[in-house]
């Protein structure tokens, strides 16, 4: 349900300058950019002074849960999770039960997204069940809007497969995502392996078991000349890898999850299994490089990996509870700290306009009833803008999240910059940084 | 740090200072002459409840807990999790909390996960929480009573007393843990144990046995085993841990002998005063033979008889509190 | 002077800040010996006697009584150390104390016991350490020496030998050694 809504007194943050300008909405599109604009009778008015206006930030990976673990998340809560996040699109990963790995499961997904509160894409699975064996429906999904596969919370362990389903794939105009780790060379791992996992007794997943995996599909993406995305990306090496074959011409991008530039594994001394995700948290210095190729633009986006887990599954010890953390509704702001009040262009870049044409989301796709996100804020767009104040401060607090889940591992962390507004095919989603 | 077990939790030896380490081979000691008297039981701990949780079964270690909490009138709960509903999927923390309803001052835990006891530790802050096994990571008792028996050894041969020789005997001293590294727990807790009481400790084993990266254990790595054992004053010979996948990670249990079992010839090479130490149960004929199981300067049943005393040693100052503030002048 | 330390290292995190002497070295002295006499009136078989000092305070006045009495008596007096923290009903309440060794070589069945204090005050080390005697043995008796009685019991107990009667304020401290006997607070450290 549109509405008529002003943004006034905001600085809107187009791709290349930023402007003190007013914002017009009307009929789910962006109506009128200027100056100043007079707020017509009836329409709603939102003060934006001090904040950021750009295009709603899109999330390239996010786990809903549904259908399967419906007691961790549903696609209705992590939407308000995303929402309050700032996000106006967000692609479900297909690691559901049963996974998205043919057009009946997708067709659900979508259309429990379309009652949601931001845009819900969907990734297909690569392979049936994501069981590493056989290729899945991607033409049936692709035929039905579907951009992105990806058989995430593992990778394509099996070379041949994984040529094989990037060859299929590469006429059909999709990408492939590939979550990064050999399964044999992380065997048994809980955490990163180094100096620290061997004091604690923790089995080690080593930085090797990720890099090998980019080296080998790097080259199969050379080779196929399919676009292939690198799923959260957790080591210095990893980016440059990437970085690298982009210069030779292989259509590749990666994301980075705020967990790994903004923790490290010595989150882990204490066996708190909050901080157990897949790949882990690397060393300092990983961490480091990353927020620099943040910072001057090698790595394409920032991508929540948001992960909901039941509590007790949580309190599990270390090595058998799951892995995964919560990152919705903190990504923005871990990635404000990253890039500074002064980067706003880079900011928008990161979270919002490189996934969005990651995922082919730059136009609206009436196929999957999903309107176009992270273009402009310009006459003629789809109304989907956040409103993001960077000075605004919150204390994390697992208590008052929007997800099902109380997995967040920044509980009691002071940070900055808050979703002040947020909306969504022309409708207030998010008004004075909450739920409407 | 930990300067004194004193109302303190016992879950690893690298936070355990010095001195800390003294006050319970200290206090051992004494344990020790209560465990030589006719009646072996002191009421200390009466009304005390001691709950020994073992998620994974190790009979001699449990049993070495249970007497000593009953040596100190403590009050016993043994939770065999065998029969328990742990079986039947019920979580650490239910099963801790079921445990804790029944009013216990402290919990012997083993557990087969690296952390479980720091875990339990945060789930009832109010009970005192004894490593008794976590994993791969540590088993301080163990530890503790490897050092407590090397100082009674030491301090028999040099006609000391060992509680007045406090650490000295461990200055310089040379010690060499052997084997499975990797998946030791004993190894994790004993490295910190003789190099925080001054001793200066080389590992030594197959590289698959070693742990990934050594760079944050107080030791260093020794690559020549015969050339170390004619260094060492104490040889600290790990269990090769075969229920842990050890077996795919040497050749053949033969060649892992072959390289770095205390067989017959190696310790008939030693200096006769090295001393050999093993945390048990023993693979006779694997990591270590049996003539040299059975050689007089192997220490294995002294350990095993000194686990009471310094198991004792822990449950009291452990139990003691150190909250209210009172005079005592008799 | 690291006897006198360790003894007021009780309870731990505290000294002993002395303000008066009472009693010199030779008036303590003089008690000893006059305790060392009444011992041997009152106990014919002197060589039933086992005395047992108690750590840490009152190993020191044993020693001195055994001596005594082995000079008096001309016959070897058994004596032994008996340490009660592991039997104080007070563990938890009260930071650790310092413990020290306890050696009694002798089964103490039908042995009169002579257990010999520094100084006694409430009673509970007392009651702790008649508890703690009978896992050597039953005693036939069992007496009681102290340097100083400051008063001020919870239990009932009554030294049968007393080297000095003390009336002391409950918040007061006494030390007594060989060197003398002095009162004072203890402070923490």
């Amino acid at each position: 349900m549109s509405e008529v809504v002003v943004i006034r007194g905001g600085t809107v943050i187009h791709a290349d300058q930023a402007l003190r300008q007013d914002v017009l909405i009307r009929d789910g599109k962006v109506h009128e950019v200027g100056d100043s604009i007079t707020v017509p009778a009836g329409a709603l008015e939102i003060d934006a002074s001090g904040a950021w206006v750009g295009p709603g930030f899109v999330d390239l990976h996010t786990h809903m849960r549904e259908p399967g673990r419906e007691g961790a998340e549903t696609i209705e809560s992590a939407s308000r999770a995303a929402a309050i996040g700032g996000y106006s699109a967000v692609v479900a990963m297909p690691n559901t039960e049963p996974a998205i790995d043919n057009v009946v499961v997708a067709t659900y997904v979508l259309s429990q997204g379309e009652r949601a509160l931001v845009d819900v894409a969907v990734a297909g699975a690569i392979t049936v069940g994501r069981g590493g064996t056989h290729l899945a429906a991607i033409g049936e999904m692709a035929a039905l809007g579907i951009r992105l596969f990806t058989d995430d919370g593992m990778g394509v362990q099996d070379p041949s497969l994984m040529r094989r389903a990037l060859t299929y794939a590469a006429p059909l105009g999709v990408t492939l995502a590939q979550h990064c780790e050999d399964d044999l060379l992380a065997a048994g791992g809980v955490m990163n392996e180094g100096a620290l996992s061997s004091k604690l007794g923790l089995s080690g997943r080593p930085a090797l078991a990720e890099e090998l995996m980019v080296m080998r599909d790097i080259e199969l993406a050379r080779l196929t000349r399919c676009p292939l995305h690198f799923l959260h990306l957790s080591t210095a090496r990893s980016v440059a890898l990437v970085v690298n074959a982009r210069r030779e011409g292989v259509a590749v991008t990666c994301e980075v999850a705020p967990h790994h530039f903004t923790l490290d594994e010595s989150c882990c001394d204490q066996y708190d299994a909050i901080f157990k995700v897949h790949p882990p948290l690397r060393t300092t210095n990983d961490v480091e490089q990353l927020r620099e190729a943040l910072r001057d633009g090698r790595i394409d986006a920032v991508a929540t990996d948001h992960a909901p887990h039941e509590v007790q599954l949580k309190e599990l010890p270390f090595d058998e509870a799951p892995a995964g953390m919560l990152g919705l509704e903190h990504a923005a702001s871990l990635t404000l700290d990253v890039v500074g009040t002064d980067n706003p262009i880079r900011l928008f870049q990161l979270l919002s306009r490189a996934p969005s044409a990651i995922v082919q989301l730059r136009s609206s796709d009436q196929r999957v009833r999903l309107s176009a996100h992270g273009g402009d804020v310009a006459v003629g767009e789809d109304a989907n803008v956040v409103i993001f104040d960077p000075t605004a401060t919150r204390q994390v607090d697992r208590g008052q999240l929007q997800s099902r889940s109380t997995n967040t591992p920044y509980h009691g962390r002071q940070l900055h910059g808050a979703t002040r507004a947020l909306i969504v095919r022309g409708s207030v989603v998010v008004n004075e940084g909450t739920l409407r | 740090m930990i300067d004194s077990l004193a109302g303190e939790n016992l879950i690893s030896l690298e936070t355990l200072s010095q001195t800390a380490m003294l006050e319970v081979l200290d206090h051992a000691e004494l344990f020790a002459e209560v465990n030589s008297r006719t009646v072996r039981k002191v009421p200390t701990l009466k009304s005390r409840v001691v709950a020994s949780l073992f998620f994974e079964e190790s009979t001699r270690t449990r049993l070495s807990f249970e007497t000593a909490a009953k040596r100190l009138s403590a009050d016993v709960l043994s939770l065999a999790v065998a029969s328990s509903s742990v079986k039947k999927g019920e979580s650490l923390r239910d099963t801790i909390a079921t445990i804790d309803a029944l009013g216990i001052d402290a919990v012997i835990l083993r557990h087969h996960s690296s952390g479980a006891a720091s875990q339990v530790a945060r789930f009832v802050p109010h009970v005192r929480v004894i490593n008794a096994g976590d994993g791969q990571h540590q088993h301080p008792t163990q530890g503790l009573l490897d050092v407590f028996t090397v100082r009674q050894v030491l301090a028999e041969r040099s006609g000391t007393n060992a509680r007045e020789s406090g650490s000295e005997l461990f200055r310089g001293l040379h010690v060499l843990i052997v084997g499975d590294l990797r998946h030791s727990r004993v190894a994790r807790s004993d490295a910190w144990a003789y190099s925080r009481l001054g001793a200066e400790v080389r590992v030594c084993g197959p590289g698959t046995l070693l742990p990934d990266d050594l760079s944050a254990w107080p030791v260093t790595l020794e690559t020549n085993f015969d050339d170390a054992l004619q260094w060492a004053d104490v040889v600290g010979v790990l269990r090769l841990q075969k229920e842990r996948g050890t077996g795919s990670l040497v050749p053949s249990l033969d060649e892992f002998t072959a390289s770095f079992g205390m067989t017959k010839q190696r310790v008939q090479r030693l200096r006769s005063s090295t001393l050999i130490t093993h945390p048990g149960p023993m693979n006779r004929g694997v990591e270590i033979d049996s003539w040299a199981a059975d050689h007089a300067n192997c220490l294995v049943e002294r350990q095993v008889a000194n686990g009471v005393a310094v198991r004792m040693a822990v449950l009291y100052l452990a139990l003691s509190g150190a909250r209210v503030e009172g005079e005592i002048n008799e | 002077m690291a006897e006198r330390e360790r003894r007021h290292a009780r309870p731990r995190g505290t000294v002993f800040v002395p303000r008066t002497q009472l009693l010199t070295s030779e008036d303590v002295d003089r008690a000893v010996r006059r305790m060392a006499h009444e011992v041997i009136e009152r106990n014919v078989h002197i060589e039933d006697l086992v005395v047992i000092g108690l750590q840490t305070g009152g190993v020191p006045f044993a020693q001195r009584v055994a001596a005594e009495l082995i000079d008096i008596a001309r016959r070897p007096v058994e004596e032994g150390l008996l340490d009660v923290a592991f039997y104080r009903d007070d563990v938890s309440l009260h930071p650790v104390l310092e413990s020290a060794e306890t050696i009694i070589d002798v089964d103490l069945t039908d042995r009169t016991v002579l257990l010999v204090d520094d100084v006694l005050y409430t009673g509970r080390t007392i009651r702790a350490a008649l508890n703690a005697l009978s896992d050597w043995g039953r005693p036939r008796s069992i007496q009681l020496a102290v340097m100083v009685d400051r008063g001020h019991r919870e239990l009932p107990i009554r030294p049968d030998y007393v080297g000095k009667n003390l009336p002391t304020a409950k918040g007061e401290a006494i030390d007594a050694s060989l060197s003398g006997v002095w009162i004072g607070t203890l402070v923490a450290k």
